[in-house]
């Protein structure tokens, strides 16, 4: 076995290299973290505490913004709030506080599951649509196979938005606004040649014995596919599913353009938060924490995979 | 087990003709190496065996069937490749076990298979190891294990010792043939190292670009090398080549080399007046101050049991492998003397040899 590596480094950084680059990560970290750190505590302050000067870091937590995120309220008299008897629950109790009674459920849990749907579903499609022509494009000689990948990618040349007005018009014709189906399709055309590009990469450097030697072990083709490269190619896929998935679920533009009812994700619907009686900014940190949840666990899921890839290809190369 | 034949094989890529009309057939039972240095086609002759490649034109029959366009699931062979290509996901077991689960075959049968395979290379140790961090050894082990423990037609395998340490592929040349002793299987063994084809196989094919220069026993093509090019690429030292012009006469015993006449085996074929070389392999060489081949002593390398003595002879540089006994000074005068009984004579227009009593028996490729 060869221990010849050129690629290595031979020279041991030294201590004080070392300690400058541990400087530079952790202020990198951060800048990185406090926006988030902040949002997080805005979304257990009181409104008055969320936009006193200078701001507050030792504050008294409430969960009021929570409950201004998932109810409609409306300002009722004191006296008819008297006469409902005790409250039924923390939310309700912090809402009378406030002079107000919950009317009902706001549309955000909804839009969530709306975001849910159409990010999950369109990473599934385009890392599925990407794996397999990325197989094609790293295993078989596909005609024009240069020009089309360079196709493939020049979707990617422009801003998405730059079609937005004919997508919307064509959207309209084919019944596709503002349905989940519509948002899916879109984000998985989009999403497909990011994925298509990453994951050739990754099946590139999969040895093809690995597959010759399944074939003549006595599989077809599709089910070498499936039992040898797939299961070897899945750091590429979690980390091509989780750049999809972020771009999917904090798409924007066209979300606010082709959904407004039914179909409408959590983007859009956030920042309309703030209307509602003034401005509520521990509901919208509210909104922001929770749909922060789905990534982080997504990403904290896949940890593994991701890093796997260091270990890829430690059969001799 | 099973026969392979192959009829007039020839693969092209694009511009590139890597396999030029081949045809050989590989006895049941028989170790068959693929000899020549990379590029020559050996490795692609064998993928064409395979299924991996298909061939340009001709056929491959293996056990009298034509399985020139089957898949290579289809033809039940098994194949090593050089860099084993054991599955990384899986553990030794599965790695050995991956090839009977297409089968269907029972996982209780699998099990016990497995194991008695496991057992025969002696790795029942690590079955229950990740592939990963095994020694070169175990790997090697492992891949010969996935592909006896299905029992298939035939074994294929792309030069399996070729990143192994030189002092452990001794060991696996050794274990190889011990396998092929115990199990008979009809194996067909690429590789560019002379040494291993000679320790292995029953038969050995010379190739050299895309074409078979010679296809026979280790001994044939030691002793009667169909061409200058076996004759330069197997022995170490090669063959000397004692270049001079001359005509041939059917019948002839001898030949004039510049003047020093030498007594070769019988000469069965005519010739005009061209340029031949003689042959003769360095043990064939004896020093004796009497003879008229005379030259000087060049250079010596001391190999313990014997040593390589090299002379300038005038007509070109041989190498003589004689006892370590004597000494010699460079530049000292020696006379050769040329065991007749073995020399090969080759046209060196064509490079082929001419056919002499030496060769009536050789087949040439």
């Amino acid at each position: 076995m060869s221990t010849a590596n050129s690629a290595h480094s031979v020279v041991e950084p030294s201590s004080t290299t070392k300690r400058i680059a541990g400087a530079i990560v952790i202020l990198y970290a951060i800048v990185t973290m406090v926006p988030l750190a902040w949002i997080f505590l805005t979304s257990f302050k009181s409104p008055p505490d969320s936009i006193s000067y200078p701001p507050k870091i030792v504050f008294q937590p409430t969960l009021e913004g929570y409950c201004n995120l998932f109810t409609t309220r409306t300002r009722q008299t004191p006296d008819y709030i008297q006469s409902l008897g005790a409250p039924t629950s923390t939310c309700d109790e912090i809402t009378r506080n406030r002079n107000m009674v919950i009317a009902g459920p706001s549309n955000y849990w909804p839009r969530f599951q709306n975001s849910l749907i159409i990010a999950f579903g369109s990473t599934f499609l385009a890392v599925s649509l990407g794996t397999l022509a990325a197989y094609g494009f790293s295993r078989f000689k596909v005609p024009l196979a240069d020009d089309l990948l360079f196709f493939i990618l020049s979707t990617r040349m422009m801003p998405p938005i730059a079609v937005a007005i004919p997508i919307y018009l064509m959207y309209r014709q084919l019944g596709l606004s503002d349905t989940a189906l519509g948002m899916i399709l879109l984000y998985t055309a989009v999403n497909v040649s990011l994925a298509v590009w990453l994951l050739k990469g990754f099946i590139d450097e999969i040895p093809r014995e690995y597959e010759e030697a399944a074939m003549i072990d006595g599989y077809t083709r599709l089910q070498a596919f499936r039992k040898v490269v797939l299961p070897q190619a899945t750091t590429g896929i979690a980390a091509t599913a989780i750049f999809c998935l972020i771009f999917a679920w904090n798409e924007y533009a066209f979300a606010v353009l082709l959904t407004s009812g039914s179909a409408q994700t959590a983007p859009p619907f956030i920042p309309t938060i703030i209307g509602e009686g003034g401005q509520d900014w521990p509901a919208v940190a509210a909104g922001t924490t929770i749909f922060l949840v789905p990534i982080l666990v997504f990403t904290i899921l896949l940890r593994k995979q991701l890093l796997r890839g260091i270990t890829f290809g430690a059969v001799r190369k | 087990m099973a026969e392979i034949r192959i009829e007039n094989l020839r693969k092209q890529f694009a511009e590139f003709v890597a396999v030029e009309d081949s045809s050989f057939t590989v006895a049941d039972g028989e170790f068959l190496a693929l000899l020549g240095p990379s590029g020559c086609g050996k490795t692609t002759t064998l993928r064409m065996i395979a299924g991996l490649e298909l061939p340009t034109s001709g056929k491959i029959f293996l056990d009298g069937e034509d399985v020139t366009f089957n898949r290579a699931s289809a033809r039940d062979i098994a194949f090593v490749f050089q860099l084993f290509a054991l599955y990384p996901h899986m553990n030794v077991r599965k790695n050995i076990g991956f090839p009977l689960l297409s089968q269907g075959v029972p996982k209780a049968e699998i099990k016990a298979r497995v194991e008695e395979t496991a057992r025969l290379l002696q790795i029942s140790h690590i079955l229950d190891r990740s592939v990963f961090g095994l020694a070169g050894g175990d790997r090697q082990r492992v891949a010969l294990g996935r592909a006896i423990v299905r029992r298939p037609k035939c074994f294929l395998m792309d030069e399996p010792l070729g990143t192994l340490d030189a002092e452990f592929r001794e060991v696996m040349v050794h274990e190889l043939r011990e396998l092929h002793n115990r199990i008979h299987a009809t194996t067909v063994y690429v590789t560019h190292d002379q040494h291993e084809a000679m320790a292995m196989a029953d038969k050995i094919a010379v190739m050299n670009h895309g074409i078979i220069e010679q296809f026979g026993t280790p001994q044939e093509i030691y002793r009667r090398p169909a061409s200058m090019y076996v004759a330069d690429f197997i022995g170490s030292p090669p063959m000397n080549f004692l270049r001079f012009t001359s005509g041939l006469r059917k019948g002839a015993r001898s030949v004039s080399v510049e003047g020093v006449e030498v007594a070769l085996p019988e000469v069965h074929q005519e010739m005009g007046i061209g340029e031949l070389a003689l042959g003769v392999r360095p043990e064939h060489i004896r020093f004796n101050d009497s003879s008229a081949l005379r030259g000087s002593v060049y250079g010596a390398e001391y190999l313990g049991t014997n040593q390589i003595v090299a002379v300038e002879t005038g007509k070109g540089l041989l190498k003589a492998r004689v006892s370590a006994d004597r000494t010699f000074r460079i530049g000292e005068t020696v006379g050769l003397e040329l065991d007749s009984e073995k020399l090969s004579l080759f046209d060196c227009a064509s490079g082929r040899a001419v056919k002499s009593s030496l060769y009536t028996e050789a087949r040439h490729g």
